[in-house]
């Protein structure tokens, strides 16, 4: 489903990204796990066609990016740190607005399924601004999968949630990845995502330095990830 | 550090030499104008700082649309180099075009067309310089920069028309001084090529200065570069 | 810049392109409708604009109408700025943009939705400073020729200036560029919009007014065309 080849990302004569390789099969759950500043986070704006790679080979469900990004980019879901939301509409209108951009056949009902999804029913009528942080990011979640995409990016979604709201998006993500989607999640919050993931890779200075499956680690993810940063 | 092209050197050389020479040939080998006296001298050096300005306006222009298409750097690198000399020559023109005005036409500045475009194209560089200065991440700095310089670029010529239509249906405020304004006094033999010398003086010196002006980018960015590898 | 990109397996159609310009529209208008926010703000400044103007300079009978276009157009260019920074920092606050982007849309459609919102909300400030100016200084401004310059006019700035404010927003000094960039490159639209208005409102005869009118016609096209292919360049990271 991604399949990444030597990738490079350069911020002017920083670089971020050295030479990395990644390889997802469909369906599976990927959490990418790091230190701050490791570049999970370019990584995966990188994936979401959102940055230019600078050198490398970026291929997601076929296509190659950026070039066709265009064509790929209505089978994917995105959560960054920002809920991309506007203030001044509504739960429902914010929602609807994205119905339109991705040419949804039935938007009121896939809205209306979104909406419980997420558990903000009650509150779709209520404008974003006065939402609370994980409020907005349930939103944002929900927009992210409004399209039913084939692939999933979250970066670090469970930051500012509260343990319900945590809950809710572990739930929601099981579900996602029972019906056959590819989930690719950055986190650092290793406890989170260690019965989530089927798939733990850890990124460090711009390269994935190791990856393991659940079964291979068998509850041992944090021994795992110190000894791969102590190397 | 890599060193100084030798061919560098010699432009540099011989710029310090033309331009002397450019001096020398506008006191001393230009004929006196009859009635503006030595005042008329400004003019050799304001059409050739004038025509440096171009130089660089369009050199600016088209080192943002190859930056745009390439994506490579160092078309940034030549785009600030040509907006920077562009910005101190057309200031430079400006300056000397008043000078010329107060005699002749008894003001130090006149809404014409030209004089006011190099105005305004002064204030779209240092806007230029503004954007960039905002901006951290060189690869985002360098896009914009290309977008302003392409907007500025072709919004120059329009600004030169709008202006120009304008003073035809408004007959100029100084009256027959805007005829005057180019060619307004008959040029001898001797001053067209005192004229002629001193806009081929100033082209070198445009290259001289361009060219050392991408040397310098090039280096502040490999300081940036080993500045970066120290702390890595 | 990059055709490679515009070449996607399932080319959009025209219809879609249509579809998300009115999305985009639409959500501007729908969050405009909800706030009123950008034109309070854009109605307010205009106002004292204006205001400041009478004070500035003697506003005589028998020289408003030379005055008026340029007082008219200064008011309208200021507020502009107002409605292109916010239209922009909203996108910018939430992330929204990158919303914009991920989505299955063509580029130059969210600019030209983005564009014909801030056109919209520019006319909206002239359609009410227009019936107020002409109560305060009892001057007919309702001229069939001024509306259409306010038309074509606005609709130049917003292109210049919606493609400029998505700059702008990026910067780090984000709320004093939009006005530097904007206002040198829009000196050609503000010439011919001014002598254009000031031809109708004095009654000139056509002949001298249409130049300027060509003029104007000729700023859109050319900056509607120049935006359009820029856009890419300046979203895409």
């Amino acid at each position: 489903m991604i399949r990444v080849r030597k990738l490079v990302k350069r911020f002017g004569l920083k670089t971020v990204l050295r030479g990395l390789d990644f390889d997802v099969q469909a369906g599976e759950f990927v959490a990418i796990l790091g230190p701050n500043g490791a570049g999970k986070t370019t990584f995966l704006r990188i994936l979401a066609s959102l940055t230019r790679p600078s050198l490398g080979e970026v291929v997601l469900a076929g296509c190659r990016l950026p070039a066709q990004a265009a064509a790929v980019r209505a089978r994917l879901g995105v959560v960054t740190h920002q809920p991309l939301l506007y203030g001044d509409l509504t739960a429902e209108e914010n929602l609807r607005f994205y119905a339109r951009l991705y040419n949804l056949p039935r938007p009121a009902d896939r809205i209306e399924e979104v909406l419980d999804l997420v558990g903000l029913a009650s509150r779709r009528r209520d404008l974003v601004r006065t939402f609370s942080r994980g409020m907005q990011q349930r939103l944002a979640i929900g927009r992210a999968i409004l399209h039913d995409p084939d692939i999933l990016l979250l970066d670090e979604p469970h930051t500012g949630l509260d343990q319900e709201a945590c809950d809710m998006l572990d739930r929601l993500l099981d579900q996602v990845a029972a019906r056959g989607r590819t989930v690719v999640m950055t986190s650092h919050d290793l406890a989170r995502v260690e019965d989530l993931a089927s798939r733990f890779d850890i990124l460090t200075g711009g390269l994935l330095r190791a990856s393991a499956h659940r079964q291979e680690l068998r509850g041992n993810l944090l021994d795992f990830y110190r000894e791969t940063l102590a190397k | 550090m890599e060193p100084r092209p030798k061919l560098l050197s010699l432009l540099t050389a011989l710029s310090t030499l033309l331009f002397l020479a450019a001096l020398a040939v506008i006191f001393f080998y230009a004929p006196l104008e009859a009635t503006m006296n030595y005042v008329q001298k400004v003019f050799y050096i304001h059409i050739s700082t004038a025509w440096v300005g171009m130089l660089g306006f369009l050199a600016a222009a088209a080192a943002g649309i190859a930056f745009l298409i390439t994506k490579n750097l160092k078309w940034d690198i030549v785009e600030v180099a040509a907006v920077e000399i562009s910005l101190v020559f057309f200031l430079v023109a400006i300056v000397t075009g008043s000078i010329w005005a107060k005699p002749s036409w008894g003001t130090w500045w006149t809404w014409d067309a030209r004089l006011t475009t190099a105005a305004i194209l002064e204030m779209i560089y240092l806007a230029y310089l503004l954007l960039r200065q905002g901006i951290e991440d060189p690869e985002r700095r360098a896009r914009f920069g290309a977008v302003y310089t392409l907007i500025g670029g072709l919004s120059v010529p329009v600004t030169f028309l709008s202006i120009r239509l304008w003073q035809t249906i408004h007959p100029a405020i100084i009256g027959t001084a805007s005829a005057q304004a180019q060619g307004g006094f008959a040029m001898s033999p001797a001053m067209l090529h005192t004229m002629f010398f001193a806009l081929g003086a100033f082209s070198v010196i445009f290259i001289t200065l361009l060219w050392h002006r991408i040397r310098l980018g090039r280096l502040a960015e490999i300081v940036e570069q080993r500045k970066l590898q120290a702390v890595e | 810049m990059t055709p490679s990109r515009r070449v996607p397996s399932s080319p959009p159609s025209r219809s879609s392109f249509a579809r998300a310009v009115l999305a985009v529209l639409w959500k501007d208008l729908a969050a405009e409708v909800r706030s009123r926010e950008l034109l309070s703000a854009m109605l307010v400044f205009a106002l004292l604009v204006i205001l400041i103007f009478n004070f500035a300079i003697e506003l005589a009978p028998d020289l408003r109408p030379t005055i008026t276009p340029g007082v008219l157009w200064v008011t309208l260019a200021f507020a502009g700025t107002l409605g292109l920074n916010r239209s922009m920092a909203v996108e910018k606050d939430r992330g929204c943009l990158d919303g914009l982007l991920l989505a299955p849309v063509d580029r130059s459609a969210i600019f030209f939705g983005k564009m014909l919102a801030n056109w919209v909300f520019m006319l909206l400030v002239a359609v009410i400073i227009l019936p107020l100016y002409s109560v305060l200084y009892n001057l007919n401004l309702f001229h069939p020729g001024l509306l259409l310059v306010i038309l074509l006019g606005s609709l130049g700035y917003v292109a210049v200036g919606t493609l400029l404010a998505s700059m702008a927003v990026q910067a780090r000094t984000r709320d004093i560029l939009l006005p530097i960039l904007l206002f040198p490159v829009i000196v050609p639209l503000l010439l011919a919009a001014v002598r254009a208005s000031g031809g109708f409102l004095q009654a000139a005869p056509f002949e001298q007014i249409r130049p300027w009118l060509n003029l104007l016609i000729g700023y859109d096209a050319i900056f509607l065309a120049v935006a359009y292919m820029l856009f890419d360049a300046i979203v895409e990271e």
